[in-house]
């Protein structure tokens, strides 16, 4: 399988970032392009596409568009989920530091796809350069005329903001970023009703990942034949994924949908040098882990859930045989239990007990019980809360037990972790 | 305190970005704003924030309180912030946390004695095939180990200001903090700071290496002159 960059195609060109060089890389093409379509059939372009959201869940993008109620009198908004913050997931960061444009010129083509005249692109706070870069492009493309009123001729209208969050993981569930994007604490709606009739300020609203929108004027310059002789049949089209870990060289690899870990692997060196691989996230943390047996189960949206996983974000965490898996259980558990928005119980005081238990059982003081216990909390957990990060919170744990219980049980039967602290990372390596 | 009229002229353009009558979208840039002038968010900021919007002090407090970047004790001219997310951490992260604690003297959320450096751990910071990471005002400091995160914090405490892996060349805390309100940044070259390291590349130098010839030795891929560092700044 071979490299296929489309998406990160010019982030080895000097300056894209400038509204000069990203021009002379045939920037803004599509947009003229589009503005010679109807925005139905650009709607109709995008489903043809099979493009499906690369933020995590997975669903037609035309479909999502083609759900906004057309001539209904109410102001209709895009906004952009840049609120990357899934462990492991660090594509989009990349992409709006690098090639700003290509997200701002999807912007417009999508805005004018589904009728919205104010689009937002709430990005993670942490992010500044981003935000920065974002910034700067926005600032350009007004000045080009790609943005504000009756845009290249076209009667088209469209302002565009950028919003810089304030570091909250929960923003990145759409509900809660609209919530978010409102000045309200970041927690999730209870839906339906959904974000398609009454998403920002109640009225229409899409929201869609930046990667999500950045292939959209690779889809209109290119066709949706070129789309789909990438990927497969139900999941087509190139994808961005991020190798991190235990890897000999991490990095974005864009690949075709269905790759697999094996191939993706292979272009990255391996796992590092004279280490094994043990365990590996497909799509962020919060995707069940899988092990060396899942290493040619094709990545993509159905391949992963006959895995047992999920696609998720394609962030693809590996883990070498040097890692205690209490530990990496323990850690996320953390994370999960300091992003819990408090809103759910279940998730609110569940994520909480799991860190006491994998405290425990990391310390050596657990015992048998702990790992029921585990299970028990995580089956109380997962599908009770309103959105899905009590669903992921629990998927390291019921995976790791599932794939590596032995090593739970040596936790306590040995009276201790039975992997040195560091053994793992750089400092046991520095030689 | 009272808000200079600067203060209240950069809040009412902040409000002019949203939709009439959607003041409130204004609140999280405003909270950023507040926090640039005072180091952290203040119940005086907090009611600036709450009279400029037509809403209570408690609606804000409850919008303040929720997100990890809005501080309640002053921040110092540099927030130090080291991930302990998995990535950064199967690669040393946690370690290099509690080696810099210690340097430091200084735990989670804590100010050194000084005040001017705020350390805290961060998690996932979306930077993780630049693991094990770091950053000061948000600015990417990629593949740190121990010893160089203590030779940055050093250097910031000698009133240097070395330059960030990824992101512009530092400014003080208060001055991000401006920039997260969406106000212009504080230096002009801010913008062209560098954004792509090898690993962001590492996929597209493999088919721009295969287009180039199609036998080469299997050595790792490495960028191009023109691209990587300086693919803001030449």
């Amino acid at each position: 399988m071979p490299v296929t960059p489309v998406l990160t195609r010019r982030w080895n060109t000097a300056n894209v970032h400038t509204l000069e060089a990203y021009e002379q890389a045939d920037g803004y093409q599509a947009l003229r392009q589009a503005f010679d379509l109807a925005p139905d059939d650009i709607i109709k372009i995008v489903k043809d596409s099979g493009l499906r959201g690369r933020g995590g869940a997975g669903f037609p993008t035309g479909m999502k568009w083609g759900f906004i109620p057309q001539g209904d009198g109410k102001p209709h908004y895009l906004v952009i989920n840049a609120d990357e913050g899934e462990p492991g997931t660090c594509k989009d960061a990349p992409l709006m530091m690098i090639d700003p444009h290509s997200l701002v010129e999807g912007i417009i083509i999508a805005s004018y796809a589904v009728r919205a005249t104010n689009a937002y692109v709430y990005v993670r706070g942490e992010l500044v350069h981003a935000a920065r870069r974002l910034r700067a492009a926005v600032a350009e493309a007004y000045a080009a005329g790609y943005l504000g009123t009756n845009i290249l001729d076209s009667g088209f209208d469209l302002d565009l903001v950028i919003h810089s969050g304030a570091g909250a993981y929960i923003c990145g569930e759409e509900t809660a970023l609209l919530d978010s994007l409102e000045g309200r604490r970041g927690q999730p709606r209870l839906r339906p009703p959904f974000p398609a009739t009454h998403g920002l300020y109640a009225s229409p609203t899409v929201v869609n990942n930046v990667e999500t929108i950045a292939s959209v004027p690779f889809i209109i310059s290119g066709g949706v034949e070129e789309f789909r002789s990438l990927g497969r049949e139900r999941s087509p089209g190139p994808k961005i994924f991020s190798l991190s870990g235990h890897v000999t060289r991490p990095g974005q690899y864009e690949v075709p949908m269905g790759t697999t870990l094996r191939e993706l692997l292979d272009m990255a060196g391996g796992v590092r040098e004279g280490r094994a691989l043990k365990a590996w996230t497909p799509g962020g943390s919060s995707t069940p882990m899988l092990t060396a047996e899942h290493l040619d189960a094709p990545l993509d949206f159905e391949g992963m859930v006959e895995a047992g996983s999920l696609l998720g974000t394609a962030a693809l965490m590996i883990m070498d045989d040097t890692t205690c898996m209490v530990r990496t259980a323990l850690r996320l558990a953390q994370f999960y239990a300091h992003e819990s928005c408090g809103k759910c119980t279940p998730c609110r005081e569940g994520t909480t007990w799991l860190v006491s238990i994998l405290k425990r059982l990391e310390n050596g003081v657990g015992d048998q019980q702990d790992i029921d216990t585990l299970l028990d909390a995580c089956d109380n957990i997962f599908g009770r809360a309103f959105c899905a990060l009590a669903d992921g919170a629990v998927s390291p744990i019921v995976s790791g037990i599932k794939f590596f219980k032995d090593e739970f049980v040596a936790h306590y039967t040995e009276g201790g972790c039975p992997f040195a602290d560091t053994r793992s990372t750089v400092l046991a390596g520095a030689h | 305190m009272t808000f200079p009229d600067e203060t209240v002229t950069e809040a009412r353009s902040i409000i002019e970005r949203y939709p009439a009558g959607r003041s409130r979208s204004a609140l999280l840039p405003m909270l950023h704003l507040v926090q640039s002038v005072e180091g952290c968010v203040t119940p005086e900021g907090v009611k600036f924030c709450a009279e400029q919007l037509g809403l209570t002090t408690a609606e804000v407090g409850a919008v303040a309180t929720f997100y990890t970047m809005y501080k309640r004790r002053p921040v110092g001219d540099w927030l130090v912030s080291v991930c302990t997310n998995l990535s950064c951490t199967l690669l040393g992260g946690q370690e290099i946390f509690d080696d810099l604690s210690r340097h430091l003297g200084v735990g989670h959320d804590e100010a050194t004695a000084d005040g001017t450096i705020t350390f805290e751990h961060a998690e996932c910071l979306a930077a993780c095939d630049y693991a094990p990471v770091m950053t000061v005002n948000y600015e990417f400091y990629d593949h740190v180990d121990p010893a160089s995160a203590r030779g940055l914090v050093d250097a910031l405490g000698n009133g240097e200001r070395p330059a960030p892996t990824r992101g512009a060349p530092l400014c003080t805390f208060a001055e991000i903090s401006r920039e997260l309100a969406g106000l212009p940044p504080a230096r002009a070259d801010a913008v062209a700071g560098p954004a792509a390291g090898v690993p962001s590349l590492a996929g597209l130098l493999i088919a721009e290496r295969d287009s180039r010839q199609a036998s080469v030795a299997d050595e790792p891929p490495a960028p191009a002159t023109t691209s990587a560092s300086s693919d803001g700044g030449s």
